[in-house]
């Protein structure tokens, strides 16, 4: 390759003007290794959290085990802990929130890039993604004082005498409606989550070629067929992620939702009103007053727990990646 | 200003399948087509050629009324298909599609396999057992001459073809439809080639079964393949006729300097 190089200024070097000199390598190198470290410091920030996790939880794990996980007695004084509680409401708030947020931020994305007249594409976009910009602190604050005591009064008990008398997803929309509780904190999370995922969604939309929507059109589809069966498949990586992006957000989401879950370690029913706690916010309430010893190392595995969800969910949409792929065919 | 009230009458010789009469195009307030009016022959290929931004895509995109999807583009005057006026705003644009194909400049295979690129098309408009939809995938895909090199992978994506057979899937999804009419827009400017004269031959082969529409850039494609050609410039049809009559004998001086070379 040198020789090459070499010889390519020598056959030039009558005719043309005399070509860059030979670089020195040391340059190249160096930035080389300085990108390397930066790469590699990621890599090693992610390995030490993970270690200070696991050897901060270790009198935990050593004294509960794996049934940490599966008891959902949490009593400070006593000295016992079971995390079954706070991950059941981090899971259970996530979940209600990607039910409600990815339909509709496929709705706002389809109706920015395919519907929408042209005058209000960017102020409707832009509205979309100031949601995104308003701190976790206010959307709690409007959770606790504005929306949960709307919530409980009027729209709980319509949920409660209409989808709560369906057989089986009935137990879910029963009991005392007082706002506040894993649904409350379910909805919040949606709102909070929809500018991530409807923003990811419309530019993803918005890069797939006209030409691509066209033939879909030619052949005579609606617009419904076009963005379903077209659009959606061609950009269902970045849909994912976008929708990764906002589950992520909503497993984390600390202030809002201890505003509004109710931060209570006793469950006694599958009701959704039900007040509940999550991880991240059994981490807020209690890190501060938490005595060294089982109690901070039990809320250390907590946030341990938090990580392995977070990992598993991404692991996950890998998953389920390689199977759409595989439904396309390859 | 004679080319404007030109009719264009009489070129063809046997029935008609399409014809434009007093036809305007507007994109916002700019005339991009200035009254055309000009009749297409049944199962014939009709050839569109002329400089870039004459408006030969433009007028393509009407007979599907493609740019109903875009805001500030409309239509004035009529084109007759079947003597029906398809700018009728009670004309359903979606069965419209079903009767008029189209093929683009670049393949654009949908993100599924390669059967059920051409099933979903047919399954917008007709509801097939699943036998008679294997047979009409057969039938496309052996219409398009893409059968023998796909029969073995059909379940495979369809983006995983060459760039050439993309293109003829495009074709087969276009006429599995079983529409009467086949646009194709510069269907091989992406294209090597190869693969342009099996797409040349194969637009040979369709005019058995359906009127074909072809826009090119290249004229001796027009003039290898078509029975008509239409020699369009800045929003006008200049010269329309035979293609080895344009080609040889062109009438209008505009039309001369274009296929010769010396403008254009």
């Amino acid at each position: 390759m040198n020789t090459e190089a070499i010889d390519m200024n020598s056959r030039q070097a009558d005719t043309a003007p005399p070509i860059r000199k030979p670089v020195s390598q040391v340059g190249a190198k160096v930035f080389g290794g300085i990108s390397m470290l930066f790469a590699v410091l990621a890599l090693m920030l992610l390995a030490g959290i993970i270690l200070a996790l696991t050897v901060e939880s270790w009198p935990s794990i050593k004294a509960f085990g794996p049934g940490f996980i599966f008891s959902s007695e949490w009593n400070p004084p006593a000295e016992r802990f079971g995390a079954l509680i706070p991950i059941y409401g981090t899971i259970v708030s996530s979940i209600i929130a990607l039910v409600i947020a990815v339909p509709v931020s496929f709705g706002i994305a389809l109706f920015l890039t395919e519907l929408s007249p042209l005058w209000l594409r960017r102020p409707l976009g832009t509205a979309v993604e100031l949601l995104a910009a308003v701190p976790s602190i206010v959307f709690g604050m409007w959770g606790l004082l504005v929306f949960a005591p709307i919530f409980g009064e009027y729209i709980q008990p319509a949920l409660a005498a209409t989808l709560g008398q369906l057989p089986f997803i009935g137990v879910l929309f029963s009991g005392p409606t007082m706002g506040i509780g894993l649904l409350c904190a379910g909805i919040i999370l949606a709102v909070m989550i929809i500018p991530y995922i409807a923003s990811v969604m419309r530019d993803v939309f918005e890069v797939t070629p006209a030409m691509l929507k066209e033939s879909g059109y030619g052949l005579g589809c609606t617009t419904w067929e076009v963005m379903w069966r077209i659009v959606l498949p061609y950009t269902k990586n970045g849909v994912v992620g976008g929708i990764m992006l906002g589950l992520g957000r909503a497993l984390g989401e600390t202030m809002a939702v201890t505003f509004v879950i109710g931060n209570t370690n006793f469950l006694s029913t599958a009701s959704l009103f039900a007040p509940g706690n999550s991880i991240t916010s059994a981490l807020a309430n209690e890190f501060a007053e938490a005595e060294r010893g089982l109690h901070t190392s039990a809320l250390m595995e907590l946030g341990l727990i938090l990580f392995v969800i977070t990992l598993i969910v991404l692991i996950l949409s890998k998953l389920l990646l390689l199977r759409l792929s595989a439904n396309e065919g390859r | 200003m004679q080319t404007a009230t030109q009719t264009h009458q009489g070129v063809i010789t046997g029935p008609a399948q399409l014809a434009f009469r007093n036809f305007n195009f507007y994109y916002g307030e700019f005339l991009a087509l200035k009254n055309i009016n000009f009749e297409m022959e049944k199962q014939k290929v009709t050839a569109f050629i002329g400089p870039s931004g004459c408006g030969k895509s433009t007028l393509l995109r009407t007979i599907n009324r493609m740019y109903d999807l875009y805001p500030n583009q409309r239509a004035e005057g009529e084109i007759l298909l079947n003597n029906q006026n398809l700018l009728d705003p009670k004309v359903d644009v979606t069965s419209l599609r079903a009767r008029v194909g189209m093929v683009f400049q670049k393949p654009t295979p949908f993100p599924m396999s390669i059967f059920d690129n051409i099933a979903f098309g047919v399954g917008l408009h007709e509801k097939l057992s699943r036998a008679d939809m294997e047979e009409r995938v057969h039938w496309a895909l052996v219409k398009a001459a893409l059968w023998p090199e796909v029969k073995d992978k059909l379940n495979q994506s369809g983006m995983s073809l060459s760039g050439g057979q993309q293109q003829r899937l495009c074709i087969a999804r276009g006429i599995a439809v079983k529409p009467e009419v086949v646009l194709l827009d510069e269907p091989t400017s992406a294209l090597d080639p190869i693969s342009t004269s099996r797409i040349e031959e194969l637009v040979i082969e369709l005019k058995n079964d359906f009127t074909i529409v072809i826009v090119t850039h290249n004229m001796q494609q027009a003039a290898r393949i078509s029975d008509y050609t239409a020699y369009m410039y800045l929003g006008e049809l200049i010269e329309y006729g035979v293609t080895d009559e344009l080609f040889l004998r062109p009438k209008k001086k505009e039309t001369e300097d274009y296929i010769t070379g010396r403008f254009g």
